[in-house]
């Protein structure tokens, strides 16, 4: 192997309040597969996103072929051989097949104003053949799976002769025999010379297409290896790092065997597969796993916000039927979306309106439906006062809160409406450390009163913290259940990675 | 492959055959009911009709496809036709170049609905509300509130009104109704042969993923509202043809029909999805229906109800077959 195609040096990147890189490098030779791995928000894609001219460095280096460059977007990137394609695939559904490869170069560089669909479909056709895809080059992109969109986007990337290929996650959506094909495609571009960079997550990708790896962590580079010369537990532990590992367990605590909810073979096509769990009375049941590893879909079914095909419910050991999301209500389940701006709170109304929109029912009139303002104002005033949330006046428009405090007016809605049962999705994203704390104690105050818990989070020290124990799911199968007073952040890791053990792809 | 091919072009041609076949449904339910119909000088009349909201709509389809939306269209249709009688009454400008300053003027507010659409980032709704009462206002002032009568100028209805097939063959097909044909034609050919029609379909479809492809999304939004703007120039040519006169009270709620005519043709509120020969379809869809309401003697006010249901059935119906997909 020659020299190196590509160096990135000492790559910085923030972005506001946060710092997304912190003096990254990246050396990618031609011919060679490289992985680049780290945890969600290691920075891999901010990385690769400065390197097309999606985003401007702040500073450092970029060599390509030994000459310094910095594209100002991807029209740049695209000309000098530089192509990614990203996890949520980037095509014009409404085109064909070829209309999508040749966008922006109708005419191959003559300066024409009209199109000319037979040329690009004949051209189109030589690459789509190259990679078997047995598709026309005037279907339309709507009507193909995400795999043959995928390998649309790639026949984009060889269309552009493309030294660097970029994959971002590649295979999340894909079936074991569609990986397959990819890799067939991927160990032929690697032959013909082109430099690809691959991110994932799963180990076992990684050691079967990489040459080497480079591994990511908080925004910051930690190690580049050849894949021989390093295990998936030397990884791993790069990757979680040891500042944060052992961050304390959650004391011991006897529960009963109590379930107060049961589910049974929750299946969702397409989304998650024979899930089953049980949560004990006044339990924090942790929810582990990669992005997209199906988790919140979970929630959503269980909280009946998406339907779900196959399985049973139980709530208190009765079977109850969850169609919609004031079903669960019912039951006493309440859910605080991982998307606070968007699905928690009602931002425009006050305070107290969010504490008392769930319960209306009970704090209105029966027949006129004429709201008992003094009853909302107290109730609303009571849990302010309980869960110390910290606001002007109960009139106070709940977007002017900061995230901790609106995360508790949010918890106030589901404890007013006496839900027994608390799913809370991402509960500390986007809150600064001191009012995440301040969350945990909420938690585990909760918990201790007999509310039971499910926790979803991506953050590994949250979930051993808080959970008494831990599932953790994989691509939509629940791939195995940690004690959370013993698991450690390796363990959740590489349950979260089992692919084997999902086993095929739902 | 031969299976790919199938479901592939299908469902868009299924879409047009099924507007299509409407329409000749309803034409032909209308002619069982009525005798006066299916004559010579009411399927003139229809085609006459059809005009404006045909030209207006077919401006609208461009920006619809691109995944905005323009009501601003009939308005500026008003400030367009005032502006031409303007300028070949008071300032006693040639009718063509009164005409063409007119249209010009359709394309100056079509570029800054374009330009604070695509480059500022207001939302097209708001944009094109706040032009929609701005050419409102500025056709008022600048007229005073009243008509403006062009009889003096010769021949001027001529052109959409009268008939050169008629000196030919005897049959009464009035000229504006050729002009249409015409500008649906180049409309069409723009939309499916040129990059400025790939590009609106492409930024309607996924705006990300054209941007990411490289292709300046700003220039062709804005271009695709510029000649939104022209469209409403040339049906404010045929308007004041067709009134010998610049009526400066006229002209809001065209832009509903318009986008109702798009709509009944395939165009997806969404973007992305839409062609000329649909929205012509659609608009011809309209006017029959109103035509035909009128023959039989129901009330105006009842035409319009039964229009709206109209346009509710059509995306109902497109929803339907979404589903079955």
């Amino acid at each position: 192997m020659e020299g190196a195609i590509l160096k990135m040096e000492h790559i910085t990147k923030s972005f506001p309040g946060v710092l997304a890189l912190d003096d990254c490098q990246l050396e990618l030779k031609t011919g060679e597969v490289h992985g680049l791995i780290g945890e969600n928000g290691a920075g891999k894609s901010t990385l690769m996103k400065i390197l097309c001219g999606i985003y401007k460095k702040d500073s450092g280096r970029i060599l390509l072929e030994g000459r310094e460059i910095e594209f100002a977007n991807t029209r740049e990137s695209l000309a000098n051989g530089i192509c990614m394609i990203h996890q949520e695939l980037n095509l014009m559904p409404h085109l064909t097949v070829a209309q999508n490869i040749y966008i922006n170069r109708e005419n191959e560089g003559r300066h024409s104003f009209l199109t000319n669909d037979k040329i690009i479909n004949e051209k189109a056709e030589k690459y789509i053949a190259d990679l078997h895809m047995n598709i026309l080059p005037t279907t339309k992109v709507a009507g193909l799976t995400v795999a043959k969109q995928q390998m649309v986007e790639i026949a984009k990337a060889i269309s552009y002769h493309s030294k660097i290929l970029i994959m971002d996650e590649p295979t999340a959506a894909l079936t074991n025999d569609e990986i397959e094909d990819l890799f067939r495609v991927v160990e032929r571009l690697k032959k013909q010379d082109m430099a690809i960079v691959y991110i994932s997550h799963r180990m076992d990708e990684l050691k079967r297409i990489c040459d080497k790896i480079t591994i990511m962590r908080d925004g910051k580079y930690i190690d580049t290896s050849p894949i021989q010369e390093i295990t998936v537990n030397e990884i791993i532990s790069k990757m979680v790092g040891r500042k944060i590992e052992t961050e304390g367990h959650k004391k011991e605590k006897h529960l009963k065997n109590d379930y107060i909810l049961e589910v049974r073979n929750l299946t969702s096509e397409g989304k998650f597969k024979d899930v089953s769990f049980n949560l004990k009375k006044g339990e924090i049941l942790g929810f582990s796993g990669l992005m997209g590893a199906g988790r919140t879909e979970v929630a959503r079914a269980i909280f009946g916000a998406d339907r779900f095909d196959k399985g049973e419910i139980y709530v208190n050991g009765k079977k109850v039927s969850i169609h919609k999301t004031t079903d669960a209500v019912k039951y006493g389940i309440g859910y605080l979306s991982e998307d606070r701006k968007a699905f928690g709170i009602l931002k425009s109304l006050s305070v107290e309106d969010n504490i008392v929109i769930s319960s209306y029912k009970r704090l209105s009139h029966r027949i006129t439906g004429v709201v008992k303002k003094k009853e909302c104002s107290q109730a609303a005033e009571e849990y302010v006062e309980q869960l110390q949330i910290k606001t002007p006046h109960l009139r106070q428009k709940i977007q002017f809160l900061s995230g901790g405090n609106q995360q508790k007016a949010i918890i106030a809605k589901w404890l007013l409406k006496n839900s027994d049962i608390l799913i809370f999705d991402e509960p500390t994203r986007g809150i600064d450390i001191g009012a995440k704390n301040e969350i945990y104690d909420l938690l585990e105050k909760l918990a201790q009163e007999g509310k039971s818990i499910i926790m979803i989070s991506s953050e590994l020290p949250e979930i051993l913290k808080l959970s008494d124990r831990i599932e953790v799911m994989c691509e939509g199968h629940l791939t195995g259940v940690l004690d959370g007073h013993k698991a450690t952040q390796e363990e959740i890791m590489k349950l979260s990675t089992a692919r084997e053990q999902g086993g095929n792809k739902i | 492959m031969s299976t790919n091919k199938k479901t592939n072009i299908a469902p868009e041609m299924l879409q047009k055959a099924i507007i299509l076949g409407s329409l000749i449904l309803i034409i032909i339910i209308f002619s069982l009911l009525s005798p006066n119909f299916l004559t010579l000088s009411n399927i003139g009349g229809i085609l006459l009709a059809t005009t404006v909201n045909g030209i207006l709509s077919i401006g609208i389809t461009y920006v619809m496809i691109g995944g905005g939306c323009d009501i601003s269209v009939g308005t500026n249709m008003t400030l367009c036709g005032v502006m031409m009688a303007v300028f070949a009454v008071t300032f006693e400008l040639p009718a063509v170049l009164s005409v063409l300053l007119g249209i010009l003027v359709g394309t100056v507010v079509g570029i800054v609905n374009g330009f604070m659409i695509a480059k500022c980032k207001v939302p097209p709704f708001i944009q094109t509300l706040g032009m929609m009462m701005i050419c409102k206002g500025l056709a008022l002032v600048i007229s005073g509130a009243k008509p403006i009568y062009m009889d003096k100028i010769e021949n001027y209805q001529v052109v959409a009104t009268g008939s050169v097939i008629q000196k030919i063959t005897g049959i009464n097909i009035p000229n504006g109704i050729f002009i249409m044909i015409g500008i649906t034609i180049v409309a069409s050919f723009l939309l499916n042969k040129t990059i400025l029609g790939r590009y609106t379909f492409a930024i309607g479809s996924n705006e990300e993923a054209a941007r990411l492809s490289g292709v300046n999304v700003v220039k062709w939004k804005l271009i695709g509202y510029a000649l939104c703007g022209t469209m409403s120039g040339f049906a404010a040519w045929f308007m004041t043809a067709r009134l010998n006169s610049a009526q400066p009270s006229t002209g809001s709620g065209y832009e509903m029909d318009a986008i109702a005519a798009c709509i009944i043709g395939g165009a997806s509120m969404s973007g992305g999805e839409g062609s000329v020969s649909g929205t012509i379809i659609g608009a011809f869809v309209m006017s029959v229906l109103i035509n035909g309401l009128r023959i039989m003697s129901v009330p105006s006010e009842w035409q319009t109800v039964v229009t709206g249901a109209v346009v509710i059935f059509a995306v109902y119906l497109d929803t339907l077959r979404k589903k079955g997909k």
